[in-house]
């Protein structure tokens, strides 16, 4: 029990450790790839190709002044910056990054907890991050914060009924909710291609999956809670330091944890070539797919624009909404009379 | 197993600590110079026309409560999803497949029966 206990500390440090410095790197490659696109060259001061960026830009916000408005509502205005980036830190303890491996004679399980109910968990969890955007729109007593923070409660409820109406199509698959088992599933790579995309119904499923989860981590061209052209920055006008960074810091997790369930359920998590030999490599292939799906997200925001208010709203109820549910009865169907 | 949700109650002190750390840090570091204009709500550099706390629009809590009833709707559909393949590949229950088919499609026509009358009572319209 104890040693069961200490395994779960470390694996819980340690996983944060990675979350932290890989939200600092993925704002550089956001950065970087913003660059390429734009035919600049990005960020390349500090240190090699601009390494050391992340760093400074933490000092710099560390020694920034942290101002609260007079007219906020004072203490709801500095606990939502860490109420939107608790459950952002939360959600990665289910996903699996790997089978297990042999370190100093000790058998590891490359996640850090396993239950049965993992993807409710996530979807609960994804639900209390609006909590914290909702409530920084409202305590800042701003009307460009407030706009953005009921902007952003209508854009993320309406876009969640599509995320999971989609997952239930998965579920129909996998037939349950553990993701180990849902990697486990899509196994045997040389054998037949057992990833969920390469499925008929779930190819659709996953496009729906990812528009759904780019409009509920707020990226372009779903950023309307923070349009910066109408709404200056939108609910996080008022907020500068530290308090900044942590919905920043919410918001690049977000884009991590929503890459890394697409991985899970729809690419076949940590399965590749020669995985079931060399289990090490399954981190490997994790990351891989992982970054390929951040750098997806990175490129359709700077390649499409903002959507309109009513455009968001009508494609998220009319078209996503409709489209899920379809796709249920479709995948439904399909397993009862093909399988 | 109760005993695999520990690590949610250990990340749960974590994470919480780490934002205490961040909050505190930047408190401790950073020299505090306030003034009035400061300490304004922004608008543009301009002195705030009345309060934020204004009426809205109905049609957000509009969109709340319809969120409401399908995510209630969608509730009902995932532990079907479960068993779904397990139940239809049984022996066990193999002969009440259509039925367990049969019945999910049924809510399914009325789930999507709400959408429609949604979609005609105009709530999803945000250009009028």
């Amino acid at each position: 029990m104890a040693n069961l206990l200490l395994e779960w500390v470390i694996k819980t440090i340690v996983i944060l450790l990675i979350l932290v410095t890989a939200v600092a790197y993925v704002t550089l490659m956001e950065r970087k790839v913003m660059g390429w696109i734009q035919l600049r060259v990005g960020p390349n001061r500090v240190g090699p190709w601009g390494l050391l960026q992340p760093l400074a830009d933490g000092l710099k916000m560390i020694f920034k002044e942290d101002i609260v408005p007079t007219q906020a509502s004072r203490w709801l205005y500095i606990l939502a910056p860490a109420l939107s980036l608790i459950p952002a830190l939360m959600t990665f303890i289910v996903i699996p990054y790997g089978s297990e491996i042999n370190l100093f004679g000790h058998r590891v399980e490359l996640h850090v907890t396993r239950m049965n109910v993992g993807l409710l968990y996530i979807l609960a969890l994804t639900s209390v991050g609006v909590y914290g955007i909702v409530l920084a729109g409202w305590s800042s007593n701003n009307k460009y914060s407030l706009m953005g923070g009921l902007r952003s409660s209508a854009q993320m409820i309406s876009y969640e009924l599509a995320l999971g109406l989609s997952i239930v199509s998965v579920l129909l698959y996998t037939g349950s909710l553990d993701l180990v088992d849902i990697v486990e599933k899509q196994g045997g790579w040389p054998g037949h291609m057992g990833w969920n995309i390469f499925r008929f119904p779930l190819m659709i499923v996953f496009i729906i999956f990812y528009i759904a989860s780019l409009a509920e981590t707020n990226r372009t061209p779903f950023d309307l809670p923070e349009a910066d052209s109408e709404l200056v920055a939108g609910y996080h006008t008022e907020y500068s330091s530290m308090s900044f960074v942590m919905f920043q810091m919410a918001e690049y997790l977000n884009l991590i944890t929503a890459s890394s369930i697409s991985t899970t359920l729809f690419f076949g998590g940590w399965n590749g070539p020669f995985v079931g030999r060399l289990p090490f490599l399954g981190p490997v292939y994790f990351t891989v797919k992982v970054l390929a799906l951040i750098f997806m997200a990175m490129w359709i925001r700077y390649t499409v624009p903002r959507f309109r208010y009513d455009q968001l709203m009508r494609f998220g109820w009319k078209v996503l909404l409709p489209a899920s549910i379809v796709n249920i009865i479709i995948t439904s169907t399909v397993i009862l009379f093909l399988r | 197993m109760v005993i695999n949700y520990i690590p949610v109650l250990l990340i749960l002190i974590i994470a919480t600590g780490m934002a205490a750390v961040i909050m505190i840090l930047s408190r401790v570091s950073a020299k505090s110079r306030p003034t009035r204009e400061k300490l304004m709500p922004y608008e543009c550099g301009v002195e705030p026309v009345g309060t934020a706390r204004e009426r809205q629009s109905v049609k957000f809590y509009l969109v709340a409560m319809a969120f409401l009833l399908f995510d209630i709707e969608a509730v009902f559909l995932v532990p079907w999803a479960v068993v779904f393949r397990g139940v239809v590949q049984s022996e066990a229950y193999g002969h009440l497949k259509y039925v367990f088919y049969g019945e999910m499609m049924v809510f399914m026509v009325v789930l999507f029966a709400g959408l429609v009358y949604v979609w005609r009572k105009g709530i999803l319209e945000w250009n009028r």
